[in-house]
């Protein structure tokens, strides 16, 4: 027996009140976490899939959705662009690197791009089994991919139309798996990635079926009809970013978005959401600690010649206090490691709803340097609710209490 | 072994209480016996180092208790008094046993066959898993026997012990109380206005 475990016995004495000062804790604590782990691990799957991108040209439409469909594969394309255009701005002087994507289809939910080997090397992907493409219809699986729908190299892919599992199939449209990429911790990761002339192929016989009997004459133009979705630039310098794509914008029927600023436009405005989110948060573990003060003020007053009884025997008034300021402590860092485990479980929770729904995954569970405050936040929480009582237990005449029994 | 000299105490100058002169020697046990009202909690208590006389000497085994500091008090108690209320306390989040063990972990003991001892000798050491609020009133107060001499305390104050008791119990707590005293090698001083408890003891003082 000692003092420390005495203060435990006193809490499991009282569960029903201790739970609720704990339960508050456990909430207030979690959302933080929650959402501090949330912030962090977006961003850094964010930042991550960047990889120096300094612009990305596709069609007209909503710069946010332009960078969310070509850099992060997680929206519809504004549409397509023609190769001509785009060839024309990836001949720019200003222009150090340019990488073209084409969508259109899908193998079961999983998006199929058809892009530049430079696409491949632009996310380090590694071929784990197998080779590269060498001929058109031939792919490359990302590894989120492969191990979902368990697919194995030789195995033939039939594609459906369009970026979702519902759309139309082609029934010419079947891939060869000839290689395997390792995992990459990026979007590729998620992707089954072609050859441009793969999905180029693809949509002609698609586009000569429904059309049948119209301008046959279109293929003698070939070249000039092709289209792609979009364009991942890197510039010679820093600086050309300010002006080359309000140039694009201004000049051409092109769009052009620059990610970095769309990106942290975007979390500007999630970033609304989430102090708002965390101010409540703090708040309720404000009222947490109101909700321990009380309870251990009350428990102070049926426990006086509990208090009384311990003096008796020989304790001093700083064990006492000791031992109130310690039932404090267990509770709220009881209620923080709690907490921490709810908002790991959030996590795990809200990371298999956006891997069902796009393909994304956040699973990194290390302990923020955030949480350490919020850990420091708990212990003073635990001290200040308890520094009232215990002075008062401090301060407590014994004799008078035993002598008013 | 205890010897008092003109101890004299007030609750902020509304109630004043003188008290006579006390010579205890070793091995003798004491009876203070009083109505209500003449200050016998307030003895009890400057006796045990709660409260502080405001003139006079208290001198306990040699030590002048009014020269003590309140750590001091506090260090005193643990190692010489063993207390009996007259309503018994207890720790009400532990059992009988953790309540013995937490008295010797306050005075640094840890002795689990003196609590064995102790709680077989009092006939109730069936009872030692059983939180305090489980027990009966004779089994309360037994356990709170136990928690005063559990530290081996070389005096027992016990302040009212048998004021609530009909003949017969009365009778047998204070011959407990006794046999404790002598069996554990402790004195004895009980203080109560019950004057059925006279000839019990050889010794006694009016208040």
């Amino acid at each position: 027996m000692n003092i420390f475990k005495l203060s435990i016995k006193n809490i499991f004495n009282k569960p029903l009140s201790s739970s609720i000062s704990l339960a508050l804790l456990v909430l207030g604590v979690g959302i933080i976490s929650l959402l501090l782990q949330l912030n962090t691990l977006i961003k850094d799957q964010m930042d991550n899939n960047l990889r120096g991108i300094d612009m990305v040209v596709g069609a007209k439409g909503s710069p946010l959705q332009l960078i969310l469909s070509s850099v992060y594969h997680i929206d519809s394309p504004t549409g397509n662009i023609s190769l001509a255009e785009a060839e024309t701005i990836s001949n720019n002087r200003m222009v150090g690197s340019s990488i073209k994507i084409l969508y259109g289809d899908n193998y079961k939910g999983f998006r199929i791009v058809g892009a530049e080997k430079k696409f491949i090397e632009l996310y380090k992907g590694v071929i784990k089994e197998g080779k590269d493409w060498d001929n058109p219809y031939e792919v490359l699986v990302g590894s989120k991919v492969y191990e979902k729908l368990k697919i194995n190299l030789g195995d033939e892919l039939i594609s459906s139309h369009g970026l979702r599992e519902t759309g139309q199939s082609h029934d010419e449209g079947t891939f060869k798996v000839v290689g395997l990429l390792k995992p990459s911790n990026s979007v590729i990761d998620q992707l089954i990635i072609t050859s441009p002339q793969s999905v180029w192929d693809i949509h002609e016989t698609h586009d000569h079926d429904e059309h049948e009997n119209e301008n046959e004459h279109e293929h003698e133009n070939e070249h000039d009809n092709r289209e792609i979705t979009a364009m991942l630039i890197k510039f010679k310098s820093p600086m050309n970013i300010i002006q080359f794509p309000r140039q694009i914008n201004e000049n051409t029927n092109l769009q052009a978005a620059v990610p970095s600023y769309e990106i942290s436009r975007l979390f500007k405005l999630f970033g609304f959401g989430i102090e708002t989110l965390s101010y409540l948060a703090y708040l309720i573990i404000i009222v947490s600690g109101f909700s321990l003060f009380i309870n251990l003020f009350n428990s102070m007053r049926e426990r006086k010649y509990e208090m009384a009884l311990i003096r008796t025997l020989g304790a001093s008034r700083f064990q006492l206090s000791t031992m109130i300021i310690f039932e404090s402590l267990v509770l709220t860092i009881s209620g923080f490691i709690l907490g921490l485990l709810f908002s790991r479980f959030g996590v795990m929770f809200v990371s298999s709803l956006m891997e069902e729904s796009i393909n994304y995954n956040l699973n990194s569970l290390k302990i923020l340097n955030e949480e350490y405050w919020l850990l420091g936040l708990s212990v003073l929480i635990g001290v200040v609710s308890s520094l009232i009582p215990a002075i008062q237990v401090y301060k407590m005449n014994i004799s008078k209490i035993l002598a008013d029994a | 072994m205890l010897k008092t000299k003109e101890v004299e105490f007030n609750y902020d100058n509304q109630m004043f209480f003188k008290f006579q002169n006390i010579d205890l020697n070793s091995n003798e046990n004491l009876l203070i016996i009083g109505e209500s009202g003449v200050g016998k909690t307030t003895l009890m208590h400057l006796l045990a180092g709660l409260l502080k006389s405001n003139s006079g000497s208290i001198k306990l085994f040699d030590k002048e208790l009014n020269q003590m500091s309140s750590y001091q008090l506090d260090s005193f108690r643990k190692n010489n008094i063993g207390i009996v209320f007259q309503r018994p306390h207890f720790v009400n989040s532990l059992t009988v046993k953790e309540n013995l063990q937490l008295a010797q972990y306050i005075a640094n003991k840890n002795d689990n066959t003196r609590i064995e001892s102790i709680l077989k000798n009092l006939n109730i050491f069936e009872k030692s898993n059983k939180k305090t609020n489980q027990l009966s009133q004779g089994e309360k107060q037994r356990v709170s026997i136990a928690l005063a001499i559990v530290n081996s305390p070389k005096l027992i104050l016990a302040d009212e012990p048998t004021s609530s008791l009909d003949d017969n119990n009365c009778s047998k707590v204070i011959k407990l109380l006794k046999k404790q005293a002598t069996d554990f090698g402790a004195q004895l001083i009980v203080i109560t206005h019950d004057s059925r408890l006279k000839k019990h003891f050889k010794k006694s003082i009016e208040l």
